[in-house]
């Protein structure tokens, strides 16, 4: 009995989940923008580190569901996105596919349709960027397409927003038919080949859910999925054979001994054909077009590479300059609402880890929110204008040498920054072992935190003219160690064959400020979201450590001698002590004590481990607890005489070389390493890199320490 | 046998064979060097370690390493 009330659920049959495909720089995205215009609901679901976007809306009574999949050239697992886009498809938790291709370039982007045709999926054809196709003088019959693929083709344009309209009725209408068989066709050698299959499959009325058809294709194209299905099945046996034949017989006639480049042969053959018959160029004299235009200067052989330098610097200036603005507010506020939220709470222990250990956490990493947008803005910039292929293309003589590639160049400047944002940016790099290789070496950059130590140590054992020096060399030192690290690496544990470098160099385009708000807006909440909560969470356990256990006799001692004290400087001195006491038997001044032994080798005492360790969770904390260790108070800075005066009598010059030496190299900062396990896609990784950078630092600073003993 | 990496500036080439192995072989093709295919040299780094080709509409960047596993014919 069908009951009125049954409207209030949403009938499961005017669903419709898309999946969006299409290669890369086709204006994919762009085209899902203006489809669902106002209506936009953006959920994530992130995979490791790509997202497919999920968009709904609602068209005529329909839900629509469009999955936003990465762009991928064919399904060759060679990049993560490839990887999810191949997976995703091949799950088939979707209705149908919109392809989506460039109607400038449609030889190209017919290579993808064809494999898509073969997945025995509703396909609908969007033939976008139809206004620049219009422009260049390239007329497509989309009518006659359509008959020809059997597949509805949609001229599109999210730029003038023609046809989406068209495109949507087309869905609704493909998704209410029963599913079309592809026309692809083959040349002769393999449609005989097929029909041979097919004719086995139908003597046996084998049962199977998609077209005989289309299993013979798929078997011939080596489809594993294919493969598992029939290979329990009796009629295997006597299939083997025949495909074994009709395998050796496609790939004679192909002159090749690799089944998916003949069937790649295929694919162009049958698209070439379509295209003679539904598109009209007209032979206008080939002009230089724009984008060689601004080629022949960006990536001149000469001027291209400091042209891109200057742009580097730019962006560099502004990320680190416009964003200390704006992060000098955020400590400003976080540190307002401590002392406010703090006032409001009695209990000591509470208001220490409210006030000290969660604010403070949070605010830490809220504090990198600026540079992390300014300079996501950039790479989104230098991404959709198409000009980071030619970036890749300049440096990577050079990177190459190093095991590295040529993109790895933003990451590793960005290091020099603030590694966060590095290992994030590190995503540009389509290829996981080059993504992996460069995620190891960004901590040898040192980045702007550890700065405060090496000014506290030049300033301690060098006169103010050859600080700066020392500075400097200490910043390329870095940099040199993180090649040499990186060509390291390649040796061994990322050995084997060069991944290749082969990559499209799109045309120039004008950047959507849209799209890249919503990128960038997209990523500043991930790292919000995710290392937000993580970060939180390990700030907390370091305040514990440090702060606990109490040690009441103490404190009690101290507090009636800090009443007792007569002046003002005497008390203050007695705070100190006490938080120097206070330390040194907290759970962290016990690791330190119990580490002491092993950094003796390298002329540290307990207060040095410490600080190294403390530095764990931020760089900037080395400076502050070697002055709580000293004991000056945490108020010291790097400029700070007392300090300076501290270190240079306390700790002897060898021992200040080894601690700089472990500091350039050693794991970075708890929020940068919990980026980077996420970055490079597993736990195991974090352990690499600290069994890696703790090996490398150890040793380094092992030699360092000796050399310097030798000299003074 | 020419390679991809002999070509001059500017010189316009047939691809006879793809010698590369087959994951590379696979990667070629999808962005449309494969057999039969023109290819047109637009520029290269010092040395060709990197250089800049024309496929059909589409510009790729690929190293002088690669280039020398493509085996063509000049037009």
């Amino acid at each position: 009995m069908i009951k009125e009330e049954g409207n209030a659920c949403p009938v499961i049959a005017n669903h419709i989940k898309v999946a969006l495909v299409g290669q890369p720089n086709v204006g994919k995205s762009m085209l899902i923008n203006s489809v669902s215009n106002a209506h936009l609901h953006v959920g994530n679901f992130s995979g490791v580190t790509v997202d497919k976007t999920e968009v709904l809306f609602d068209y005529k009574g329909y839900h629509f569901t469009v999955v936003d999949l990465p762009g991928t050239y064919a399904f060759t697992d060679y990049s993560i996105e490839e990887r999810v886009t191949h997976k995703y498809l091949s799950g088939g938790g979707y209705d149908l596919i919109i392809n989506v291709v460039d109607s400038t370039n449609l030889e190209k982007n017919l290579q993808l349709t064809s494999e898509l045709m073969s997945m025995n999926k509703d396909i609908v054809i969007a033939l976008n960027m139809s206004d620049e196709a219009k422009k260049e003088g390239i007329e497509i019959d989309e009518v006659y397409m359509s008959e020809l693929l059997g597949i509805p083709c949609i001229k599109t344009s999210a730029v003038t927003k023609e046809g989406i309209e068209d495109l949507l009725d087309a869905i609704v209408k493909v998704g209410s038919q029963a599913k079309q068989e592809s026309k692809l066709i083959f040349s002769e050698a393999v449609e005989e080949e097929i029909s041979k299959i097919v004719a086995y499959l139908q003597k046996h009325k084998h049962e199977a859910p998609n077209s005989y058809r289309n299993i013979a294709i798929n078997l011939l194209k080596n489809n594993k999925k294919t493969y598992a299905r029939l290979h329990d099945d009796p009629i295997w046996t006597e299939l083997q054979p025949i495909l074994i034949d009709a395998t050796k017989h496609i790939e004679l006639h192909h002159d090749s001994d690799d089944i998916k480049e003949a069937f790649a042969e295929e694919y162009a053959a049958f698209n070439k054909g379509i295209i003679t018959e539904v598109v009209k160029a007209s032979t206008v004299q080939e002009k230089e077009t724009i984008t060689q235009k601004i080629d022949n200067i960006l990536i001149h052989p000469f001027f291209g590479i400091p042209i891109f330098l200057f742009f580097m610097w730019g962006l560099f200036q502004l990320t680190f300059e416009i964003g200390s603005i704006p992060m000098e507010w955020i400590e400003a506020f976080f540190g307002w609402l401590g002392d406010t939220i703090g006032a409001t709470i009695a209990n000591e222990d509470i208001r220490s880890l409210i006030v000290d250990g969660v604010i403070a956490g949070v605010g830490a990493v809220v504090l990198f929110v600026p540079n992390i947008i300014i300079l996501f803005i950039g790479i989104a910039l230098l991404e959709s204008t198409g000009y980071m292929s030619r970036v890749a293309f300049l440096l990577d003589g050079f990177f190459h040498k190093f095991g590295l590639h040529g993109q790895s160049f933003i990451p590793l400047v960005t290091g020099f920054g603030c590694s966060i944002p590095a290992y994030m940016s590190a995503r540009i790099l389509k290829n996981d072992r080059d993504r992996l290789l460069t995620l190891f070496i960004i901590g040898f950059m040192s980045c702007g935190a550890r700065l405060p130590v090496y000014v506290l140590f030049a300033g301690a054992f060098f006169s103010a003219e050859m600080a700066g020096n020392v500075l400097f060399a200490i910043y390329i030192g870095g940099a040199f160690i993180g090649l040499i690290a990186a060509k390291i690496l390649k040796l061994t544990a990322f050995k084997g064959a060069d991944e290749p470098f082969v990559m499209e160099m799109p045309k120039y385009r004008l950047p959507s400020v849209k799209l890249i708000w919503h990128t960038v807006l997209t990523k500043t909440m991930m790292y919000l979201k995710k290392a937000g909560t993580f970060i939180a969470a390990a700030s907390m356990l370091i305040w514990f450590l440090s702060n606990y256990p109490h040690n009441l006799e103490l404190e009690k001692e101290f507090s009636s001698k800090i009443e007792l004290a007569s002046t003002q400087e005497k008390k203050n001195e007695l705070t100190n002590e006490l938080g120097v006491k206070h330390l040194e038997q907290s759970y962290l001044g016990t690791i330190g004590k119990f580490s002491e032994p092993l950094f003796a080798p390298l002329g540290f005492d307990w207060r040095m481990s410490v600080a190294l360790q403390t530095g764990l969770a931020a760089k900037e904390v080395v400076v502050s607890t070697l002055g709580v260790l000293y004991a000056l108070g945490d108020e010291v800075d790097e400029e700070s005489s007392t300090l300076v005066n501290a270190i240079s009598k306390n700790i002897s010059f060898a021992s200040a070389v080894a601690f700089i030496v472990v500091i350039m190299i050693y794991l970075p900062c708890l929020a940068a390493s919990i980026v980077f396990t996420r970055e490079a896609g597993g736990i195991k990784y974090f352990f690499y890199l600290f069994a890696f950078t703790s090996v490398l630092a150890y040793s380094l600073a092992f030699v360092a320490y000796n050399v310097a003993l030798l000299f003074s | 046998m020419k390679t991809l990496k002999d070509c001059q500036k500017n010189q316009k080439v047939r691809v006879l064979k793809l010698h590369a192995p087959k994951d590379l072989k696979q990667r070629f093709i999808s962005l449309g060097i494969m057999k039969e295919a023109i290819i047109e040299m637009i520029e290269s780094a010092p040395g060709k370690s990197t250089i800049v080709v024309k496929v059909g509409k589409m510009t790729l960047a690929l190293r002088g390493q690669e280039a020398e596993l493509i085996e063509v014919k000049a037009l």
